[in-house]
């Protein structure tokens, strides 16, 4: 009983402190907060966004810092748990008073964290997937990767193109298969798609082959989306060809890694896939306006981490970028005025493509954001638009 | 027809992998009536090990015996560093020690290897082979193949070798086989090694098929231990028969009803199986003398 009391006034002491501490002046480093899945279901998100904002710290703070101010990143590992991350975005804004943060790997820690930015004022930029983040927009949320409502768009540009509107759904029921199966589902109509077959797996499972038999059976069928990531697109992919199916697959920018290819192995040709320009930076014309940053951004991750670059990654470096030009232009860091000024982006060029944010957009990416890729002799090709 | 024989070929390859689980599962239970939940563990242990093992250079047979050998040795320090110093604990908490051991090799695995997901290639080739138009992989014949194999091999452990036959001794009645000179703590510790084994043995045939990362182990430990408890807890050939189940019900369900309902199927089925067989489709019925 004593130590808790003494634990408890000790907590009131820090408190108090903290609370006469926000009262003072701006010190003169610029305090950015972050809360990553680095550890975790979702540490392949987590992992290289966090290597990532560190280097670019390190990288800018090298430089000079931001108007002549050192960047101080508070980082936390919430593990993809919803409930750490709401704690941690409590801590980051009564503790470490930051001016603004990054992170929220997955969709459930953003969303566990909004209420507590939106509340306190402090502008968010999340790097997790799901349209739900932006729409309906939030004053202070901003978010950089693509939605999975974009990918079915790109996906079904595509298929409208080939001239293929009979399709069969075979999706993941993990929280990125089910949240794009959604979307998939309520766009297909405005795309004149017919899904004629729509059929789940769970994220473990061993062997689709039941249900790939199924809507290979369907009458009529001309191609099959798989929504999803993790192992089970890659089991789709081989079981699909185990069947001979005979229609194009299409995968999701959830699978959109090197390591697809490899897992997948030799049943994984001809597979087509929405990705960022990232991937297949390579590959990019000298023409285009996206080359410099991504071949720049690839070598400067894979130089410092001797690992290879991942969208996700790409996704850090943009809501990074815009936020410290920004900051920037906002001359203070003042958390309302760089809220302002992030939401003036515009015409920026980042890893995903190029953003145009406004008052009604916390986003800023358009469908050519996506390039619509094919596996080819086990390497992507971009499919001309 | 050949849809049939599809759902039929899925069915029994991802059921031998439940049931070689569930042997793990039943194999622990039997000496110590401790349940296992590190089962699912040593099949993720198994696999990943064949991964690094492979990648290090060694052929991968000579991996996959590595990863198993390793994966045994886990099994026996789990039983000597975990399982035997709580020894007088009631079993259920020596069930928590043993969730509390698969989160740790969880996450040691996360350090060890890594947070991706791997696959070596298959034994023979990925060239699927017809009968009735159906296909089946040549590994899904080597997942069955394997898990008959260990069956066999370890019903003539049981019944032909006179260490097979103390096993069978202890799981009957522990204090009896102490009173005629086995030695139990021997009989466990074998039995921690056996079913570790087991378990990688599974891991390492199912890994080109399903692919394996550290997190692989939870869902296949729980589908083993509903199919070891739908066979009958205690029975190896149980087992068998409770992951071949499960197995076919979730293909037939997911071929023929939807794949939404295909694990609530599996679980209503072994729910009415209890209900009517409380000891399982194999168990038998424990009788207490007076």
């Amino acid at each position: 009983m004593r130590l808790t009391s003494i634990v408890k006034t000790a907590s009131l002491i820090m408190a108090t402190t903290a609370l006469g501490a926000m009262a003072l002046p701006a010190m003169a480093d610029i305090k950015i907060g972050s809360s990553l899945s680095q550890t975790g279901p979702a540490s392949f998100l987590g992992d290289p966004e966090a290597k990532t904002l560190t280097m670019l710290v390190d990288e800018l703070n090298a430089a000079g810092g931001i108007n002549g101010e050192k960047i101080e990143l508070v980082m936390y590992d919430d593990a993809a748990d919803a409930n750490k991350a709401r704690t941690f975005a409590t801590r980051m804004v009564e503790d470490d008073e930051v001016v603004a943060v990054i992170g929220g790997s997955t969709t459930g820690t953003t969303m566990a964290m909004i209420p507590v930015f939106e509340e306190a004022g402090i502008p968010f930029i999340s790097l997790a997937g799901a349209v739900v983040i932006i729409d309906p927009v939030k004053k202070w949320v901003f978010k950089t990767p693509h939605t999975d409502l974009m990918a079915c768009g790109k996906i079904y540009e595509d298929l409208k193109k080939r001239g293929l509107t009979k399709v069969g759904l075979i999706s993941g029921t993990g929280g990125f298969g089910q949240s794009m199966h959604e979307q998939c589902l309520s766009i297909a109509g405005d795309y004149g798609i017919d899904i004629v077959a729509d059929e789940t797996y769970g994220p473990k499972d061993a062997d689709m082959t039941p249900q790939l038999t199924k809507i290979g059976a369907t009458e009529g069928l001309q191609a099959v989306v798989n929504p999803g990531f993790g192992q089970g697109p890659a089991i789709v992919t081989r079981n699909f060809a185990q069947l001979n199916i005979g229609v194009p697959l299409y995968q999701s920018h959830g699978v959109a890694s090197k390591s697809f290819i490899d897992l997948a192995g030799e049943a994984a040709e001809g597979v087509r896939l929405p990705a960022s320009a990232l991937l297949v930076a390579d590959l990019l014309p000298d023409s285009d306006p996206q080359k410099a940053v991504v071949v720049g951004y690839r070598d400067a991750y894979e130089a410092a981490t001797g690992s290879d670059v991942s969208t996700f990654g790409g996704h850090a470096y943009d809501a990074f970028k815009i936020l410290v030009a920004a900051i920037e232009r906002a001359g203070s860091d003042d958390p309302a005025a760089i809220r302002d000024e992030i939401e003036k982006t515009s015409g920026f060029m980042g890893t995903a493509g190029v953003v145009n944010m406004s008052a009604t957009d916390h986003l800023g990416l358009d469908l050519t954001a996506f390039r619509m890729l094919e596996i080819r002799d086990g390497d992507w090709t971009i499919v001309a638009d | 027809m050949s849809e049939f024989l599809q759902f039929f070929f899925s069915g029994i390859t991802v059921g031998a992998v439940y049931a070689l689980v569930a042997l793990g599962f039943i194999i622990i239970y039997n000496s110590s009536g401790v349940v296992n939940f590190a089962q699912g563990e040593f099949v993720m242990l198994g696999g990943m090990s064949t991964v690094f093992i492979h990648a290090l250079g060694a052929p991968l047979f000579a991996a996959a015996l590595a990863a198993i050998l390793i994966t045994a040795a886990v099994g026996v320090a789990l039983n000597k560093l975990a399982i035997e110093p709580a020894r007088g604990a009631s079993v259920v908490a020596l069930i928590i020690i043993t969730i509390g051991a698969s989160i740790f090799l969880r996450g040691v695995a996360q350090i060890v290897f890594d947070k991706k997901i791997h696959r070596f290639p298959s034994f023979s080739g990925d060239a699927p082979f017809e009968i009735g138009g159906a296909t089946i992989l040549p590994q899904s014949l080597w997942i069955i193949g394997g898990a008959l194999a260990v069956f066999f091999a370890l019903y003539l452990f049981f019944t032909r070798t006179l260490t097979g036959k103390a096993v069978l001794a202890t799981a009957n009645n522990k204090l009896a086989a102490r009173l005629v000179g086995i030695n139990t703590n021997f009989v466990m510790t074998l039995s921690f090694a056996l079913s570790a084994a087991i378990g990688a043995l599974a891991g390492v045939l199912v890994t080109p098929v399903t692919l394996t990362s550290y997190d692989v182990g939870i869902a296949l430990a729980l589908k083993g231990f509903a199919a070891a408890i739908l066979g009958g807890m205690g029975s190896p050939f149980g087992a068998l028969v409770g992951g071949l189940l499960v197995g076919l019900i979730e293909a037939m369900t997911a071929g023929y009803i939807s794949s939404e309902y295909k694990e609530a199927v599996a679980f209503l089925v072994i729910l009415v199986v209890l209900f009517v067989m409380p000891h399982g489709i194999f168990g038998r019925t424990k009788l207490d003398r007076v």
